[in-house]
This record gives structure tokens, sequence and C-alpha cells, in this order.
């Protein structure tokens, strides 16, 4: 304490220059958000787990694009890589949801930002669309090297190229509904929480715990239950909706004739999800 | 910049109950046991929470209708801790200053600006996590500072401090109302600490005014000489009453109201006269708490 006591003695200087508007201060709040997500502007200890995630999703990609470039073999395309990934994508949820919800709840940190003109909108937006990017890059960065890969390897010029893109951008798009479905349901987790292991494990609970269900119901004898067995958990949800919007993506799951029904779920819960947190923000904000 | 303000929780805990009120700017104090309504009050201030009734007005502007503005020109400093551990101080206040609108290099500026006025220069660059309950205090005081508001809401700056940091802590605030030129409403259960540095004091107590008045008006004619000898006490007392000067006995010390510009001298006569071994003799300003508590100290 005494050693900070000393007020240096020079004049107070007041703000004359400009003050930006709240569309700058989502903007600030976003990139604040999507930096803490890949630990930036963090010690070095909150950048591990997010770059190992980075780096195994990564380095399946280089090896897929590899053996692609090699054998002309396809192990696994964009969106199945997506499903293939999908555990490494909870984890990463289940670690930045709380960094970038809970650590805020937990340090108490709420009041100053709502004393702040900052609507309790304008943090859910900017949180979500920060996870929401930070999720999207995990997939869509590895999936831009596999393309790579594939066009630089191309046997007939720029139409492989073109085609390959075609390919690419669908998956783009199916990892966007990855992202946006996984963070809705994280930060919704995280957010009821101010303890960062609580909300990690509470996160990867409800998916794990959603996954046998899935099962069961898939050996169930109706033809109709087995192909909305995966209504039952957010990963098979979104490999639905996935396979119903690219019949060749082969995602191993049957759905039939519910793809709409893979489509609704998924919006709806992405859209509850986000009501919810929003809801539980404009009560945290008045506290 | 209140008026007729009633909150009321769930409808059965009232929180402030009509309370109306006009603060100048200046220097306030708004003072209460716990539990009385202060950070009620506060939050209500920053359109935070709503009032059941009544109207706020803070710079003319109704902060339930225009928080932003409100906000913009307003600093909170919370009670309770408000800070992440795992950032530097200059970090942490540079965002806030980005959320509060600043542009970026403005914020980053403003914040070792804040910073460097709440004495934390040179350690701006350390983790908060590391830091001092005082130097906690300062980094709220520097986020609330970081935006140039024109009104700092200071919810129980001093809390947890020991002596000397609630001292440096009220000589900061005192500097920021009187240099600044920035209005401070600090709050506190302890009346002796906000009557140091405050120009005007607002008691609230069960969520009603208890009295809103400038300092000056309340300590005007108040000021007594505390007479304290070693021994003779009564003997002293008697003879004062023998001279006309209204005594008051207060445990070991005889307290003589300061109406004449003589009174020390006749007192100092006194004490000669009597050849007593005068202990103390000093001129003590009307504490404010006991003008708070008119009933005990009805005799004055």
């Amino acid at each position: 304490m005494s050693e900070a006591s000393v007020i240096h003695d020079i004049g107070y200087q007041r703000y004359e220059g400009p003050r930006l508007g709240r569309g700058a201060v989502f903007n600030s709040l976003y990139v604040h958000g999507l930096r803490a997500a890949y630990g930036f502007g963090r010690s070095a200890k909150a950048k591990i787990f997010p770059w190992l995630v980075f780096g195994i999703v990564s380095l399946v990609a280089v090896i897929l694009a590899a053996v692609r470039a090699q054998t002309g073999l396809l192990p696994l395309n964009y969106i199945q890589f997506a499903d293939a990934m999908s555990w490494l994508i909870i984890f990463f949820v289940a670690i930045v949801a709380p960094e970038l919800v809970s650590r805020d709840m937990r340090a108490g940190v709420l009041p100053l930002y709502f004393s702040r003109p900052l609507r309790a909108a304008d943090y859910v937006g900017a949180k979500v669309a920060a996870m929401v990017t930070a999720v999207w890059a995990l997939l869509a960065v590895p999936q831009f090297i596999m393309f790579l890969g594939a066009a630089f390897t191309a046997k007939h010029g720029m139409s492989d190229v073109w085609k390959e893109l075609g390919d690419l951008l669908p998956a783009w798009g199916y990892s966007l509904l990855w992202a946006l479905l996984f963070t809705s349901i994280g930060l919704l987790i995280a957010s009821l929480t101010g303890k960062r292991a609580f909300a990690a494990g509470g996160i990867v609970a409800v998916f794990l715990m959603t996954t046998p269900v899935v099962g069961v119901l898939s050996i169930l004898r109706s033809t109709d239950a087995q192909e909305l067995a995966g209504l039952a958990s957010p990963m098979t949800l979104v490999s639905g909706v996935g396979q119903w919007l690219v019949p060749d993506a082969n995602t191993g799951l049957f759905i039939g004739r519910f793809g709409p029904v893979y489509l609704i779920e998924a919006i709806t819960l992405i859209a509850g999800c986000l009501l919810l947190l929003l809801a539980r923000y404009r009560k945290v904000a008045s506290l | 910049m209140t008026q007729g303000l009633t909150k009321t929780y769930g409808g059965r805990v009232t929180a402030l109950d009509n309370l109306t009120v006009d603060v100048e700017p200046g220097i306030v104090g708004l003072v209460g046991a716990n539990g009385a309504g202060k950070s009620t009050f506060i939050k209500i201030m920053l359109g935070l929470i709503a009032p059941t009734s009544g109207t706020v007005r803070v710079f003319d502007l109704d902060p339930t209708v225009q928080p932003d503005q409100v906000r913009n020109r307003v600093g909170y400093m919370p009670e309770h801790d408000a800070l992440p551990p795992d950032v530097s101080a200059a970090e942490f206040v540079t965002h806030l200053g980005r959320i509060s609108g600043l542009p970026r290099t403005a914020a980053r500026e403003r914040a070792s600006e804040a910073l460097r006025h709440v004495g934390l220069y040179e350690e701006r660059y350390r983790q908060i996590g590391g830091y001092s309950t005082g130097m906690k205090q300062r980094v709220k005081l520097a986020q609330a500072l970081v935006h140039d508001p024109d009104l700092l809401l200071l919810d129980e700056p001093t809390n947890g401090l020991d002596p000397a940091g609630r001292d440096a802590m009220l000589a900061l605030v005192h500097r920021i109302g009187t240099e600044f030129g920035i209005s401070v409403v600090t709050c506190s259960h302890l009346l002796g600490e906000v009557e140091q540095i405050c120009d005007s004091l607002v008691a609230i107590e069960g969520g009603k005014l208890l009295r809103a008045d400038r300092i000056s008006n309340m300590t005007e004619v108040s000021d007594v000489l505390a007479v304290e000898v070693s021994e003779g006490t009564q003997e002293l007392a008697d003879a004062l009453e023998k001279l006309d000067l209204p005594v008051r006995v207060d445990g070991r010390v005889l307290l003589v109201p300061l109406e004449r510009e003589d009174t020390y001298d006749r007192i100092l006569r006194a004490v000669a006269d009597l050849d007593l071994p005068l202990h103390r003799l000093d001129q003590r300003r009307h504490r404010v708490a006991e003008l708070f508590a008119p009933r005990e100290k009805a005799d004055v």
C-alpha cells in the first residue's frame, strides 16, 4: 500500500476528443472477446488449451491434405472432417465459453460494463459473435488448409479448383452452423455460473449425456425413430442438417425425409438459447 | 437531482421511501447505515434499475429514458470486487475506456493518466491479481475516471482499507472533487470519513431522507472548547459556571461553547486561578454525527 501512496502532482486533463457510439463499443468488445478466446492478452497458460486444440485440428487437416496429394484418396471430406472433429470442438467450447462469460461473472466485472453505455443485448451479441467466429475459425481454417492442399495438387487445372471451392463453401456454412449451435448452448451454460470448472464440466456433460440417447434411439425397431434419433444430441443434429442440405456429404446419419425437422430444431435451439442468454443478462445487468 | 423517489423490491422490501433530494455540484457525501438504500440510490441514478415511482434527473437527463447519455457522463465505482485477476491494470482500464466509447489510442492514454492520478503509474503493467486491497480500490477508481466523467459515483471507496489507505483514498477523492472539476457522490456508512472531505451531506435512513445540507451550514455555530485537567475537573466546572459559562461535563472533558471572543481567555484564567494542571484545551468542531442524532445531544 504505502509504496503506491505517492500521488504525482500533475494537472488533470479533461477529455475533449470524440466519444464513439454503441457500434464501436460493440466492435471493441467483440474483438476483445475474440482475442480472449485464443488467449491473446492473457497469460501464457490461457493460450495452451485453445492453441492445443487448434494445433491438433490443423495437424489433422494437413495430414488429410498430404494423404490426398500422395495417394489421391479422400479419407474425409470437408463435412465429415467437421463431424470427426466434434469432440475437439466440444473441448474448445468448454474452454472458451467460460473464458468469455464465467470469468466476467466471477470477477464481478459486469457492474463496470453495465454502468457504461452498453446494453445487455450488446454484451450478449458481442460475446456470441466473438465465440461464433472463434469456433468457426477452428473448423474453417483447417478446411481451408485441406482446400489449399487439394487446389495445389489439382490434376485438371482451374476446373478442379472451382469444383473444390464448390465443396468448400457449403462446408464453411456447415461449420458456421456448428459454431452457432455450440456457441449458444455453451454460452448459456457458462452464463449460469461464475466457476469456470463448473461451466466447463456442465458443457461437456450436456454433450456427453445426449450422445447415448441417440445411440439408444437409433437401435429402436421403428425406422422413424431411427431417423429421428439424431435430434436428441446437438452433434447428430448438426450432422442431420448437413446431410439434408448436402446429400453427398455422407455423414453416416440416416435422416430419411426428416431433414426439415432437423433444420427447424437446430434453428429453434439456437434462437431459444440466445433468448435465454439475453434474458439472463437483462437480469444480471440490473443487479 | 432526484425527486419523490420510491423503490420497492418485490412489493415487500422498500429500499427507498419517497426520497426527495436536490444535490448541488461538488463533493456530496451520501451517508447511511448498511441497508439504508445508498446503493439502490446509486443504481437508480445509473439507470440500472428503474424506480417504482418518482423521477430522477441527473444533469437534467432521466436515466430511465436516456441511460446512455447519463452513463457517458458518469463514472461508477462499485462497492464489491470488480476486477479480473489475470490482466494488468493498464490493459483492463484501457478496455473499459473503450467500452465507454473512447477510440483506441485515447483509451490507452487516458488509462495511463487515470492510473497515474490514482498513484498506480509504476505498477500498471502488473497483473491485478497481485495487487493489495488498496491498489485494487485505486484501479476501481481509475476505471471510473478513464472516460472523463462529470460525475463520479463512489460506493464505499474506503471499504477494506487500513487507516493510511483510507486517508490516501479520501485525499484522492477530495482532489478529484476540487481540482479535477468533477462532481463526486461518495457513499459511506462512516460519517467521520465523508465529513472530512465533502461539501454537502445527504443522510438517509431506512430509505427516508434524514437530512441534506451543506457541511458548512451544519457546523457553523457549533464550535466548542474542550478543556481537560488532570485533576479538579469538578472544581473547574463549578468555577466556570460561576462565570456564566454553560459548561457540560463529558467524561473527563469539559465542553464549553465558544460563544464570545474572550471565552478562551476566561477559561485559561479560571484554570490558572484554581492552579489546576491543564492537560488540554482545544477547539473542537462539532462532529456532524451529533447533528444527525439531535435527541441525544439536545442540550448542546
